[in-house]
C-alpha cells in the first residue's frame, strides 16, 4: 500500500514538473512569474536526484556502505574527520559555490532565458552533478587523494603532469576574469569602490581580533565584521555625495587594474590570519546568507520575467558576447551546469571527511544540484530586468555609445523597448552615475537582486543600498578568490618549476615564493589589463577563454571517471560518463577552434589580428589603440589568446588519447585493474542503521 | 515536545558545525576526544593552537574553493 502511494506521489510530482515546464515553454508573448521556473526546476532536480543519482549509486558505482573511508582510516581530528553528512554538505556547497554560477547565466540571458535554463537543467543532471559525484567517489576510495594524483595513478605520470599544467592556466584565466568583473563593477563608482576598499581595514581589524583579542571566536568576529560592512555601505552613499571624497574614490578601469594587481601581490604574501582568513569568513557567510535571501525573494515575490524566452541573438549576433548558441552557450554557462573546477574540490577536503561512502551521492550529486539552483536564480534575476535596460548595461560602448540617447537608439533598432529616461532612472534608483556598458555580469545581477530584495525589504528607497550590497557581496568573494587563488597558483608553479629548477620547489624560501607569486600576478594581471582596455569590454575575450579552460578540466575529469569505470569492469554503465564527456569535448574543442580560426573578427582571434595588421599596413588607427605601438600590442594579445586556446585544445586531445589508451588496456585485461585502496571494513558505528 | 526540542538543538548544533567547517575549522571537541582515545600519550593542542593550525592548513596554498 505504502509502495503504491509513493509511486503515485512521484507520478504527481512528475506531472507537476511537466505542467510547470509546459507553462514556461509554451507561454509566448506574456510575461510569466519566476515561480513557474522555480517549480519546474525543483521538480527536475528532485526526480533526477531520486532516480538518476540512485541508479548511479546502486548500479554504476555500487557504493558499499560497509567499506572503509579515509576519514576513519586516517582519523586525526584535523584533516581527516568523520563528519555528519548534512554538516559536510554545507562545507562542500560553500566550497563549490562562487561567482561562476552567478555570472555565466547572466551573460547567457542575451539569448533569452530558455536556452540558459534548458542547459542548466540538462547539464547539471547528466554532466555536472555526475562529474562531482563520481570524482568524489573515486577520491574517497583512494584515500582522499587529489585529482592530479588520481590521474597519475589511473592514467599515468605524463597525463597527470599535463592535467596539472592545464590547471595552472585555468587558475590564471579564472583570476583574470574574476578581477575583470570587479574592475567593471567598480570603475567610476565611488560608492562601490569605497565600500569594497573599506573591507580591507575591516578584515585587518577582524584578523587581529581573532588572533589576539579573542582567539578563534569566528562567529563573534564575523558578526562584528558584518555590522561594519553594512555601515560601510551606508557611509558609501555619503562619500558619493561629498565631491571631494567622491573624487578620491572615482577611479578609472586602468587605475583599478593596477591597484588590484598590487593588492593581489601584497595580500598573497601577508600572513593568512591577517587578511585572507577574516575576508574568507565574511565572504563565505555573506555568500550563504545572500543565496538564501535571494531564494526566499524569488520564491515569495515571484518577480515577472521581462526577458523573452528566446531573443534573435541565438544566431550569434548578440552584443554581450559573440558566437552562436552552439557551442558558445555551453561555454558561457560554466559552473551552474558543469564545472571542471569542482573536480578539484571533490578530490580535495570533502573526501577526507566523508563518514560513509553512501554519503557521496547526497554530497556530490546533491550539492551540485543546489549550485545549479543558484545559477537558475541568477538567470531569473537577469531576466526580471527590462530587456532594453539589460542590453544597455551589458553591451560594450563600442556598439551602443556612452550616452543614454545613443544606447536607446542602438537598442531600439534591435527591437527592444527602451527610453533614455528608463536608463537614467535605473541608474538613479541604484545610486550610480550611469549604468551604460556596465559589462561583466556583476552590476546586472546587482540590479536584478536589488529589485527582488527591495521588494522584500525597504521598497524603492532601499534599492541603492541593496545594489551596493550585491556589488559588495560579489566583490568580497572575488577578492578572496584572487588572494587564495594567487597563493594556490604560486604553490602549483613552484611545484611545476621545481621539476626543472630544484631550488624553486622550496616553499619556505622567501625569494622562490616571491618570484613564483610575481609570475602568477603578472600572468593574470596581463590578461586583466588586456581585458580592461578592450573596446568590446574584455568579457567578450576572457569569458570564453575561461569557459573553455573550465570545461576542458571537466572533460579531463570525465575522462578519468570513464577510465575508472572501465578499470572497475563496469563497462556496461560507462555511457554515464562517456555521454557527458563527449558533449563537453565537442563543445570545448569546437569553441576553441572557432575562437582561433573563425573568420569573423568578433569571434576569431586570428581574424581580429589580421584586421589590425591590415590597418597597420595602411597606417590607419583602429580603436581602442591610440598609437601604432598599441596596435601592435593588440595583435600580440590576439596571438597570445589564440595560442592559449590552442594549448587548451592540445591538452584536451592528448588527455583523450591517454584516456582511450587506458580504456583499451582495461578492456584487454581479464579482471578489475582500478587502483583502489584495499578493501577494509568500516567501523560498525559508521554503517547506516547504527 | 521534548523530542522536538532536542531535534531543534541538534539542528542548531549541526548548523554551527557546518558554518565553522565552511571556513575550514572542524569540531574542536571531536579533535580532543579523538586525541584522548587514540593517542593518549601525545599532547593535545589548545583551542588557540588548534585554530591556528587549521588556518594555516586551509590557506596554505591548496585550492579550497571554486570560482
Amino acid at each position: 500500500m505504502g509502495h503504491v502511494t509513493t509511486k503515485l506521489g512521484w507520478l504527481a510530482f512528475a506531472v507537476l514538473g511537466a505542467f510547470a515546464f509546459a507553462y514556461v515553454a509554451l507561454n509566448r508573448g506574456e510575461s510569466i512569474g519566476a515561480i513557474w521556473i522555480v517549480i519546474a526546476t525543483i521538480c527536475v532536480y528532485t526526480i533526477a536526484y531520486r532516480f538518476y543519482s540512485h541508479f548511479i549509486a546502486r548500479r554504476v558505482l555500487r557504493l558499499d556502505v560497509t567499506r572503509m573511508t579515509p576519514a576513519y582510516k586516517f582519523n586525526d581530528g584535523l584533516d581527516y574527520v568523520p563528519t555528519n553528512r548534512y554538516v559536510l554538505f554545507g562545507h562542500h556547497f560553500a566550497a563549490i559555490a562562487g561567482a561562476g554560477p552567478l555570472v555565466g547565466p547572466i551573460l547567457a540571458a542575451q539569448m533569452g532565458y530558455m536556452p540558459g535554463m534548458l542547459w542548466l537543467l540538462a547539464g547539471v543532471v547528466f554532466a555536472g552533478a555526475v562529474q562531482d559525484f563520481i570524482v568524489l567517489f573515486i577520491s574517497t576510495r583512494r584515500d582522499g587523494r587529489s585529482l592530479g594524483d588520481l590521474i597519475k595513478a589511473e592514467l599515468g605520470q605524463i597525463p597527470g603532469m599535463i592535467a596539472l599544467f592545464g590547471t595552472f592556466f585555468i587558475m590564471l584565466i579564472l583570476l583574470a576574469v574574476l578581477a575583470l568583473i570587479v574592475v567593471k563593477a567598480l570603475a567610476e563608482s565611488p560608492w562601490g569602490t569605497f565600500t569594497v576598499a573599506a573591507t580591507i581595514p575591516i578584515a585587518l581589524f577582524m584578523g587581529v581580533y581573532a588572533r589576539f583579542i579573542r582567539p578563534g571566536a569566528i562567529g563573534e568576529v564575523s558578526l562584528i565584521g558584518f555590522v561594519l560592512l553594512m555601515l560601510s555601505i551606508v557611509a558609501g552613499q555619503y562619500v558619493q555625495e561629498i565631491p571631494s571624497m567622491a573624487a578620491i574614490f572615482t577611479l578609472t578601469g586602468e587605475q583599478l587594474t593596477w591597484m588590484l594587481i598590487a593588492y593581489g601581490f601584497i595580500a598573497s604574501v601577508l600572513p593568512v590570519w591577517l587578511l585572507l582568513a577574516p575576508r574568507d569568513y565574511l565572504s563565505t557567510f555573506l555568500k550563504i546568507g545572500t543565496i538564501v535571501g535571494l531564494a526566499i525573494g524569488v520564491i515569495f515575490i515571484s518577480p515577472e520575467l521581462k526577458m523573452p524566452a528566446f531573443t534573435q541573438f541565438v544566431d550569434g549576433s548578440g552584443p554581450v558576447w559573440s558566437g552562436s548558441l552552439f557551442p558558445f552557450l555551453f561555454i558561457t554557462i560554466a559552473c551552474g551546469a558543469i564545472s571542471g573546477f569542482h573536480s578539484l574540490i571533490s578530490s580535495g577536503t570533502t573526501p577526507k571527511m566523508i563518514r560513509n561512502e553512501g554519503d557521496a551521492r547526497f554530497i556530490g550529486y546533491g550539492a551540485m544540484l543546489m549550485e545549479s539552483f543558484v545559477a537558475i536564480m541568477a538567470l531569473v534575476a537577469a531576466s526580471t530586468i527590462e530587456p532594453g535596460v539589460y542590453f544597455a548595461m551589458n553591451s560594450p560602448a563600442a556598439i551602443i555609445g556612452t550616452t543614454a540617447e545613443s544606447a536607446t537608439q542602438a537598442i531600439s533598432q534591435w527591437g527592444f523597448y527602451v527610453t533614455p529616461e528608463m536608463i537614467t532612472q535605473t541608474a538613479r534608483d541604484v545610486g550610480e552615475h550611469t549604468i551604460i556598458s556596465r559589462t561583466g555580469g556583476a552590476p546586472t545581477l546587482a540590479v536584478g537582486m536589488a529589485q527582488i530584495l527591495s521588494d522584500v525589504i525597504g521598497g524603492r528607497t532601499m534599492m541603492a543600498f541593496w545594489y551596493h550590497f550585491a556589488i559588495l557581496f560579489e566583490a568580497l568573494f572575488i577578492l578572496t578568490a584572487v588572494d587564495a587563488g594567487t597563493r594556490a597558483g604560486r604553490f602549483m608553479l613552484q611545484d611545476l618549476l621545481g621539476t626543472f629548477i630544484p631550488s624553486m620547489k622550496r616553499t619556505d624560501s622567501v625569494i622562490a615564493s616571491l618570484i613564483a607569486t610575481a609570475i602568477c600576478v603578472a600572468g593574470w594581471g596581463y590578461f586583466l589589463y588586456q581585458g580592461v582596455v578592450d573596446p568590446l569590454g574584455g568579457i567578450n575575450t576572457l569569458w570564453p577563454l575561461f569557459g573553455i579552460s573550465n570545461q576542458m578540466l571537466a572533460g579531463i575529469a570525465l575522462i578519468l571517471c570513464t577510465c575508472v569505470l572501465f578499470k572497475m569492469k563496469h563497462d556496461r554503465f560507462a555511457w554515464v560518463t562517456i555521454v557527458p564527456a563527449t558533449w563537453v569535448l565537442v563543445c570545448t574543442l569546437t569553441a576553441a577552434w572557432q575562437k582561433i580560426f573563425d573568420l569573423n573578427p568578433r569571434i576569431g582571434f586570428l581574424a581580429h589580428a589580421s584586421k589590425y595588421k591590415e590597418a597597420l599596413a595602411d597606417d590607419v588607427l583602429l580603436a581602442p589603440a591610440k598609437s601604432m605601438e598599441q596596435m601592435r600590442q593588440v595583435i600580440f594579445n590576439d596571438y597570445v589568446n589564440a595560442s592559449l586556446a590552442g594549448l587548451f585544445m592540445l591538452v584536451l586531445i592528448s588527455m583523450l588519447l591517454f584516456g582511450i589508451h587506458t580504456v583499451l588496456r582495461a578492456r584487454g585485461t581479464g579482471g578489475p585493474t582500478a587502483r583502489e585502496a584495499p578493501f577494509e571494513l568500516l567501523p560498525v558505528e559508521a554503517t547506516p542503521g547504527t | 515536545m521534548l523530542n522536538k526540542i532536542t531535534g531543534i538543538t541538534r539542528a542548531a548544533r549541526y548548523l554551527g558545525q557546518s558554518m565553522r567547517l565552511m571556513v575550514g575549522v572542524p569540531e574542536y571537541s571531536t579533535y580532543v576526544s579523538h586525541m584522548k582515545t587514540a593517542h593518549p600519550d601525545q599532547p593535545v593542542m589548545s583551542y588557540q593552537e588548534f585554530f591556528r593550525e587549521r588556518q594555516e592548513a586551509r590557506y596554505g596554498g591548496k585550492i579550497s574553493r571554486c570560482c
